[in-house]
C-alpha cells in the first residue's frame, strides 16, 4: 500500500489495552485522510449526545496520505478530531511541524484514543511498540518542558511530542495540543479532551520508509512545486508573514478592535508586521519538507519581557493586541509565550481577554471580580495577568477559561452580548460586519467562528465582490472554498501553500494519485471535499446543531461599525444572514434548515449517514 | 592523495538553514529510494527554534573514525577524501560512531553497518542535498573557502557597523 500506512491504532486508556486494525481502504478513499478521515472515524466510534469530557468521547489523531513524503509542506501535518467542549459539535484542529511525518513513519494513518486513564499517562509509540507510561511527574509542565523531559527520559532526541499544558489538564475549553514547542492544534479545545482522558502527551518515533506509488513522476512534481514555492504565491509568508495583515485589515477597517467595539485600531502602526519584523523577528524557520518556510520566530530584545522567544502570526498578534486595544508588541509576544506555556489557543485566549476588558469597562466585572486587575482596554499588564489567571484557572480566570460563551452566561448582566463567538468558538481577526462573504463562511463553519474552514474573506478583502453586500452567489463561493479547505486539511498540506496549486483540483488529484496509486480524478476529489463538509454537518445535526446555530456574534448583527471611514455603519442584518444562509444551503443541496437531503447523501455515497438525518429533514 | 586544502565537503550555513529536513529527504531518496531521515547521510539538528543546522561528514585529515576502527573497515578516498566503508569488514561495532566528533557516521537501521556521506560520487551533478536545499544553505566547499567567506562576512559587518555609528 502506498500513501496510506494501512493501519489504525486503537488505545483504550481505561484498560490500557492497545490494538492495531487495518485501515478500511474504501473509507480512506472517500474521506481522504486528516480531518475527513478523522470525522468519519469519530462518527463511527461515538454515540449521539456524548459529553465532550466523557471517556466515551474518542479523541482521534490522523495523518494524511501525503504525510511523510517529500512533497513540500505535505509531509508534516497531523490533525486531532473529537467532539468539541467549546462548540459541542465536531471539533478539529490541524498542526504542522515534524510530528505528523514521524507518526506516519511509525506506520499509522490514525490513532483512536478512547476511555480515561486512572492516573496521568503519556502514550509512547516506538514504531510497533506502543506503551502507556506514567506521566505524574510531567503534570503542570508546559508542552515545551514536557517535550524536553520525555526526550530526556526516553533517551532519544529525535522523538516528536505533542502534549498539553496546564490548561488542558484543567479542562479549559480553549486548551490546545502543542508539538515542537510552537506548533499548535489550536482551535476547538482538543487539548481539554486530551486532558479529560488523563493523557498528557503523545510521543512518537517512526523509522519506516515512505515510498510514493509513482516515484519518478512524483519527484518531477516535487521539483515543480519547489519552483512554484519560490514564486509570488508564497511571497507573503516568506517575507513579512501573516502579520502583514495588520495594516492591510486596518486600512480596510476590517480588523475587530477592543472586542468588536471598533473595526479600526488607531495604533495599528505600532503593532504592524513591518515593526514586528524589524524589531523582533530573529529567524524564519520551516516545518519538515517545506520549501517556503513561514514560521516567524521572535525574540524580545529589551525591557520587562527581554528574552521572550516565541512564534508570531497575524491571528494571535491581533487577538492579544488590537482586540484588547493593546499596542505594545513586547507584551503581545509575552502573551503569546504564556498561551504556549499553558497550552491555550492564543486566538481564543486573546478574544476572551478582550471580552473580559469589555465587561470591566461596562461595569459588569469589577476590579474585585478581576482579582485586583485594572482590566481596561489597552492595559498590557492586565493582559498578562488575566492570561496567567486563565492558564492556572485562578479567580476570574476559572470562569474565563470556559470560553466566552459559557463565561458570558455565568457572568450574566448582559455579558452574553459582549461574548463574540459562533457556536461557542471565539471569533478571529476579520470584522464580519464589513466582510459579508466571510460572514457567511464563519456562520456556517462546522467548527464555529473560524477563517480556516473556508478562507472566504479573500473575496472581500481582495475586492473580488462588494464586501458590504449580501447577495445570491456567495453561497456557491463559500461552498467551493470550504471543499478545497477541507481537502487541504485532509491531505494534509499547508494552507499557506494553497496558492501553489495553480490548477486547484487537477493538481491536488494528481498529487493524490501519484502518492497513493489510486486514480483520483479532479471531479472525484471535489466530491470528496463536499463529502467531508457534509459529514461534518451530519455530525453536527446528530449533536443537535442546525440553522439556529449558523449565526453571527451579537455585535456583528447589532452594533454597526462606528468608525469614520469606508465602512461606517456596516452591520449584518437578520434578513441578510437569512438570504446568505438560504443561498448556501441551496448551493449545498441541503434543506433550508441546513440538513443534507436523502438524495444528496446518496449521491455522495453516504448511505450510512441517512439514519442520522432521516425524519429530521421535514421537521 | 587529495590535500586537506583541496578537500570539498558539504557545509551548512546556520544563518540560512531553517531546519526543514529537505536535505534528509533528498539524501535518503537518492541513496535508498525511500523517504526516511533515519537513512540520510546528512542530519538536521534543531537546538532551539532559532538554531538550526545540518551536519554531514567533514572529510577530516587523519579521520578519527578510521583510527578507531578495529577491523580496518574504513579508508579515505585518495581522490576526494571521502570515507569509504568496506561492507564486508564492517560489523557495526560502532567505535567509529563514538570517535566522530560530529555524529556524521551512523549505523544503518537495516544493513547494520555504518554509512556516511560519499558526496554522491555516482551523481554527475554532485551532492543532491545541495541541489535540493531551497534556502541555499548547503555548499560544497573547501575549508579555505569557508575561511574566506567568514572573513569577508566579518569585515562587511565591521564596515556596516562603523557606517551605522556615523
Amino acid at each position: 500500500m502506498y500513501g496510506y500506512a494501512g493501519r489504525v491504532l486503537r488505545v483504550d486508556l481505561t484498560t490500557g489495552k492497545t490494538r492495531v486494525e487495518q485501515l478500511n481502504t474504501e473509507i480512506a478513499k472517500k474521506y481522504v485522510g486528516g480531518i475527513g478521515l478523522g470525522m468519519k472515524l469519530w462518527l463511527d466510534n461515538s454515540q449521539a449526545g456524548v459529553d465532550p469530557f466523557s471517556p466515551d468521547n474518542p479523541l482521534i489523531l490522523t495523518l494524511g496520505p501525503i504525510s511523510g513524503t517529500m512533497f513540500p509542506t505535505a509531509g508534516n501535518g497531523h490533525a486531532f478530531v473529537s467532539k468539541s467542549p467549546a462548540t459541542f459539535g465536531i471539533g478539529e484542529a490541524v498542526a504542522h511541524g515534524t510530528f505528523g511525518a514521524e507518526m506516519k513513519r511509525a506506520g499509522y494513518d490514525a490513532v483512536i484514543l478512547t476511555g480515561k486513564s486512572e492516573k496521568p499517562v503519556y502514550l509512547w509509540i516506538d514504531d510497533d511498540s506502543v506503551q502507556l507510561l506514567d506521566a505524574s511527574h510531567l503534570m503542570g509542565k508546559s508542552p515545551a518542558e514536557t517535550e524536553d523531559a520525555i526526550k530526556d527520559e526516553l533517551g532519544d532526541y529525535y522523538i516528536r511530542v505533542a502534549s498539553i499544558g496546564l490548561a488542558g489538564e484543567k479542562l479549559s475549553r480553549i486548551a490546545c495540543i502543542i508539538n515542537e514547542k510552537t506548533r499548535a492544534a489550536g482551535r476547538t479545545g482538543m487539548g481539554a479532551v486530551m486532558g479529560s482522558k488523563n493523557l498528557k502527551a503523545i510521543a512518537v518515533r517512526g523509522t519506516r520508509d515512505i515510498v510514493p506509488a509513482k516515484p519518478d513522476e512524483f519527484m518531477d512534481m516535487v521539483k515543480e512545486f519547489h519552483e512554484r514555492m519560490k514564486g509570488p504565491a508564497t511571497q507573503k509568508y516568506r517575507t513579512l508573514g501573516t502579520p502583514e495583515n495588520v495594516l492591510v485589515h486596518n486600512a480596510l477597517h476590517c480588523m475587530p478592535t477592543r472586542n468588536y467595539n471598533n473595526a479600526h485600531f488607531e495604533n495599528a502602526e505600532k503593532v504592524s508586521g513591518e515593526v514586528l519584523n524589524e524589531k523582533f523577528v530573529a529567524k524564519i524557520i520551516g516545518c519538515s519538507s517545506c520549501a517556503m518556510r513561514c514560521e516567524h520566530e521572535v525574540i524580545v530584545p529589551e525591557g520587562a519581557y527581554k528574552g521572550t522567544m516565541t512564534r508570531m502570526e497575524y491571528e494571535t498578534l491581533w487577538a492579544l493586541g488590537p482586540y484588547c486595544g493593546i499596542d505594545k508588541l513586547d507584551a503581545i509576544i509575552k502573551g503569546m509565550e504564556l498561551c504556549n506555556y499553558y497550552g491555550m489557543d492564543a486566538i481564543s485566549a486573546g478574544v476572551i481577554v478582550g471580552f473580559a476588558m469589555d465587561c470591566y469597562e461596562h461595569g459588569i466585572l469589577s476590579k474585585a471580580d478581576m482579582g485586583g486587575v485594572e482590566a481596561n482596554f489597552g492595559n498590557a499588564e492586565a493582559l498578562i495577568q488575566i492570561l496567567e489567571k486563565m492558564g492556572k484557572r485562578e479567580g476570574i480566570g476559572d470562569v474565563l477559561a470556559e470560553g466566552v460563551r459559557i463565561a458570558g452566561q455565568k457572568i450574566g448582566k448582559g455579558a452574553e452580548k459582549l461574548a463574540q463567538h459562533i457556536k461557542g468558538l471565539e471569533v478571529t481577526g476579520y470584522d464580519l460586519r464589513c466582510l459579508k462573504t466571510a460572514a457567511l463562511g464563519f456562520a456556517v463553519s462546522f467548527r464555529g467562528a473560524d477563517h480556516n474552514r473556508h478562507g472566504a474573506y479573500a473575496f472581500d478583502v481582495k475586492g473580488k465582490v462588494d464586501r458590504l453586500k449580501a447577495e445570491k452567489g456567495r453561497g456557491r463561493m463559500v461552498r467551493d472554498m470550504e471543499d478545497t479547505y477541507a481537502l487541504i486539511d485532509s491531505f494534509i498540506v499547508c494552507k499557506f501553500s494553497r496558492g501553489t496549486y495553480y490548477k486547484e483540483m487537477p493538481d491536488m488529484a494528481k498529487l493524490y494519485s501519484l502518492v497513493t496509486g489510486f486514480d483520483m480524478t479532479p471531479e472525484e476529489l471535489k466530491k470528496a471535499g463536499e463529502r467531508i463538509n457534509t459529514i461534518a454537518r451530519v455530525i453536527n445535526v446528530r449533536e443537535g446543531l442546525g440553522r439556529k446555530d449558523d449565526t453571527l456574534p451579537w455585535k456583528v448583527m447589532n452594533l454597526p461599525i462606528p468608525d469614520d471611514g469606508p465602512v461606517k455603519g456596516a452591520v449584518v442584518t437578520q434578513e441578510e444572514l437569512d438570504l446568505l444562509l438560504d443561498d448556501y444551503y441551496t448551493a449545498r443541496g441541503w434543506t433550508l434548515e441546513g440538513l443534507p437531503t436523502t438524495e444528496k447523501l446518496k449521491e455522495l455515497g453516504m448511505d450510512d449517514a441517512l439514519r442520522i438525518v432521516e425524519g429530521k429533514q421535514e421537521a | 592523495m587529495v590535500k586537506i586544502h583541496e578537500r570539498k565537503f558539504v557545509s551548512c550555513d546556520p544563518d540560512k538553514c531553517v531546519g526543514c529536513q529537505i536535505c534528509e529527504y533528498a539524501c535518503s531518496w537518492t541513496k535508498e529510494k525511500a523517504f526516511n531521515p533515519m537513512k540520510s547521510r546528512i542530519r538536521v539538528v534543531r537546538v532551539n527554534q532559532i538554531a538550526n543546522m545540518a551536519v554531514a561528514c567533514r572529510l577530516c585529515e587523519e579521520p578519527a573514525c578510521i583510527a578507531a576502527c578495529p577491523r580496518d573497515a574504513l579508508t579515505q578516498s585518495e581522490e576526494t577524501g571521502a570515507i569509504i566503508v568496506d561492507k564486508d569488514k564492517c560489523n557495526g561495532c560502532g567505535w567509529c560512531i563514538e570517535a566522530c566528533d560530529y555524529g556524521a557516521i551512523m549505523l544503518h537501521p537495516e544493513s547494520k553497518i555504518v554509512y556516511v556521506c560519499d558526496l554522491c560520487k555516482d551523481k554527475p551533478d554532485g551532492p543532491q542535498c545541495i541541489k535540493w536545499c531551497p534556502e541555499e544553505a548547503l555548499t560544497l566547499v573547501t575549508s579555505d573557502v569557508l575561511a574566506q567567506k567568514a572573513r569577508i562576512g566579518a569585515v562587511k559587518k565591521l564596515f556596516q557597523e562603523a557606517k551605522a555609528k556615523k
